[in-house]
């Protein structure tokens, strides 16, 4: 398939980009902040978001969906990373609908998916254990009880987990790992929010004797890994979206701002050292564009995604989108360090995102793996 | 059966039947590179015969008009050979600055005699190309160049002196910058002339390299006539076919630094050379840096893809041509950077061992000139940061 967007996609893209800039721009993020909004988004917005079809894009028709596939939610998860607009639409729509998707049962799928689709539920992951990224690294158990599962342990650094109606749970089971959907409410779930450095907000999220039947395990017993690993893929992949966004956007600024400072009488971007950088970082993020397209084509076209490719797209673009926005502070200079100019929110939200289900050392190993060295 | 499905057979048909075996691995060295000419010598019967079937075939130039010697194949059929190609691990039948360097511009902005001439000899690999374009005081700043043509009516007579012309004193003829106009600004004076290297007064001298070979000359030229039938569009008007040139000169050299068939990845050369532990290479951190490389090659591999899809669906953001040859020859450099390293001492042998690899190390020196060469990589993000960025001064 040719790396370019189709007339449609190009479409979705724009469309995209003029609600976003119109409707949730940086300023919104910055006054969901400054009103000490304790849900880090708007529920309002998220709705009017929802009737654009965005959370519907991954949900199969049959289950109210538009089956638009992973290429459209790319396009939608950038658009969003320029404006870093708050949402839980790379939790809930892109990796929620995936999970489902990809391993729920008919009645998950009925009981979710249309839910997804229409901006009423909301999903999150809870898989870490440790500050560190290790997924596979499970000491969170499900006990087999009869027909029923006692599950106890602490996962942490949940994103969106502290609006979450239900938990995608990784938990030991006898002869592996298994993923359970815990409902939020059940009872023995305790959920500990608070607010890291981009004003998002994350959680911890404790399980204490908490009861699910086999009804709530999501893909077979014992079959969690190939399962996580894949939802984890997805997720990698839609973080890399918002990156591209966030690295386009900075840079975009930035040259701009380039052309327009002047000292010593000059615009400061006729000096040879910083358009040599700026010119080095458009190279990065030229190389990053190709990695995106690519991605989600691949996730559109194979059913089991391409672990190599999704390593190296989510460390490239944490590596990248972390240099555009260091490079964007330094650039502004003293006027990149205060909080009344938005560069520091993306420098902040691009850290966050580079963090999240494994930074570029994580993915650099990963993918020296995937090709057995 | 689709066209493009019965083109695949026929090229594969036709390549099975007309490929040597022995042009079917990639090259030991560069004496199995075949540069055709007047003066060149044929390494085996395989590897002329391999030219002259694919020359015959307009395959050396797939995309030319078949009246220059071309296969006359549209973009498709194209990348259908040249997957072909790679199936069976063929050799580039002929190497060559004409095919590369001087057909495109030549095509563009020559006229109907000057291709008809030229081309067909190109395509046939008969006439070796060399360019003349840097001269002492001009290099990065090359439009500065004083090769002198002093107008005689008919001709020029041409005084002057070249420098890094590649393979110089194995080339035939030469196409080159002169300076027409003294008068004018330095980019309006220039003019694209052609003359063949056995003119009187041509003479060429080996500049011996940091990797002891000598692929380059120094070019002098006394009072060399140069016909005016052989200059390239107008005169003084060189400097625009200088800069179509240049951009195909650095989408050539910057295509290098993506993967290669038959290179083994430099992972493979590591897990070799160093083994693994529990399938992890023995060295961790070098793993982490080649790590880095391969992602990097994959990543210009699909921007270079990208790029193509994007001329096709005419949606091309141009003049990238700078940025491919910045990173694919700093990628390079940091390939033979890694070889060296994973090969410790073994890679410092330089001559006077057996059974050890005294090749590497010169392609290490080699690659040094990938950033200097067709531009410096200071020019080129010099041309990304005005000319894409429009950034000022």
């Amino acid at each position: 398939m040719p790396l370019v967007l189709n007339e449609e996609q190009l479409m979705l893209k724009d469309s995209a980009r003029d609600f976003l800039n119109s409707r949730a721009p940086v300023g919104h993020l910055r006054s969901l902040r400054d009103s000490n909004n304790m849900e880090g988004f708007s529920r309002e917005l998220w709705f009017e978001i929802a009737e654009m079809g965005w959370p519907a894009m991954l949900v199969p028709q049959q289950y109210g969906g538009l089956e638009y596939g992973y290429t459209g939610m790319g396009i939608v998860l950038e658009e969003c990373g320029r404006t870093l607009t708050p949402g839980p639409l790379l939790c809930t729509a892109l990796m929620g609908a995936a999970a489902i998707v990809k391993a729920g049962s008919d009645e998950q799928c009925e009981n979710i998916l249309p839910g997804i689709a229409g901006g009423e539920r909301l999903l999150a992951l809870a898989c870490d254990e440790s500050p560190r990224h290790a997924p596979h690294k499970v000491d969170t158990s499900a006990e087999i009880d009869g027909r029923s599962y006692r599950i106890n342990g602490r996962k942490v650094n949940v994103a969106d987990g502290h609006f979450a109606d239900t938990f995608l749970v990784s938990a030991k089971t006898l002869g592996g790992v298994s993923l359970f959907l815990v409902p939020s409410d059940a009872g023995g779930v305790t959920v500990e929010s608070y607010r890291v450095l981009d004003t998002h907000f994350a959680a911890n999220v404790s399980f204490d004797q908490v009861q699910v039947t086999d009804q709530h395990l999501l893909g077979p017993l014992n079959g969690g890994i190939k399962i996580l690993d894949y939802i984890l893929d997805v997720a990698r992949a839609g973080a890399s979206a918002e990156l591209l966004g966030i690295a386009q956007e900075v840079f975009e600024r930035t040259i701009q701002y380039l052309k327009e400072r002047k000292q010593f009488g000059v615009p400061i971007g006729s000096f040879q050292a910083l358009q040599h950088r700026a010119a080095h970082l458009f190279s990065e993020i030229e190389m990053c564009k190709s990695l995106l397209i690519k991605v989600m084509q691949t996730l559109d076209e194979k059913a089991d995604g391409d672990a190599e490719l999704v390593s190296l797209t989510k460390s490239k673009l944490g590596e990248t989108a972390h240099l555009a926005t260091t490079e964007a502070v330094q650039m502004h200079g003293g006027i990149g360090m205060t909080d009344e100019f938005d560069i520091g929110f993306f420098l902040k939200r691009c850290r966050i995102l580079e963090n999240l289900y494994g930074d570029h050392y994580y993915h650099l190993d990963r993918f020296a793996r995937q090709r057995n060295y | 059966m689709t066209d493009t499905d019965s083109f695949r057979q026929e090229a594969r048909d036709w390549l099975e039947a007309n490929c040597p075996e022995s042009m079917r691995h990639p090259y030991r060295n560069e004496a199995d590179a075949c540069w055709g000419g007047r003066n060149f010598e044929f390494q085996s019967e395989d590897q002329k015969n391999w030219l002259e079937r694919m020359a015959a075939k307009g395959w050396t130039v797939p995309t030319w008009p078949v009246r220059y010697g071309g296969g006359g194949l549209d973009g498709a059929q194209a990348k259908i050979l040249r997957e072909e190609l790679f199936r069976i691990n063929a050799r580039p039948p002929l190497e060559s600055f004409g095919i590369s360097m001087l057909g495109p511009p030549l095509m563009k902005f020559g006229s109907g005699e000057l291709k008809q001439q030229h081309l067909p000899l190109i395509a046939r690999g008969e006439i070796r190309w060399a360019q003349g374009y840097s001269e002492p005081n001009a290099g990065s700043d090359l439009a500065s160049l004083q090769m002198r043509a002093d107008d005689m009516g008919d001709h020029f007579i041409v005084n002057g002196s070249k420098i890094w012309t590649s393979y110089g004193d194995q080339s035939d003829w030469m196409f080159c910058l002169v300076r027409t106009d003294f008068a004018a600004k330095k980019h309006e004076g220039i003019s694209f002339v052609m003359f063949d290297m056995a003119t009187e007064g041509v003479s060429t001298r080996p500049i011996k390299l940091i990797s002891g070979k000598s692929p380059f000359t120094e070019t002098l030229l006394e009072n060399v006539r140069v016909e005016k039938d052989q200059v390239i569009g107008n005169i003084n008007d060189g400097w625009t076919i200088a800069k179509y040139l240049l951009t195909h000169e650095r989408e050539m050299i910057g295509g290098s630094g993506a993967s290669r068939s038959g290179s083994l990845a430099v992972s493979k050369v590591a897990a070799d050379a160093l083994g693994t532990d529990d399938g992890i290479l023995s060295d961790t951190v070098l793993r982490a840096d080649i790590a880095r490389f391969e992602m990097d090659e994959r990543c210009l591999a699909l921007t270079m893809e990208r790029a193509r899809d994007e001329v096709k669906a005419g949606v091309s953001l141009g003049a990238t041509a700078s940025m491919f040859k910045y990173y694919g020859t700093e990628l390079n450099k940091r390939r033979y950077e890694l070889l060296m390293s994973i090969s410790g001492s073994n890679a410092l042998a330089w001559e006077g061992v057996t059974n050890q690899d005294t090749a590497l190390a010169k392609s290490w020196l080699r690659s040094k000139a990938n950033s200097i060469e067709g531009g410096t990589s200071e020019i080129q993000l010099n041309i990304v940061a005005k000319h894409l960025l429009g950034l000022p001064g």
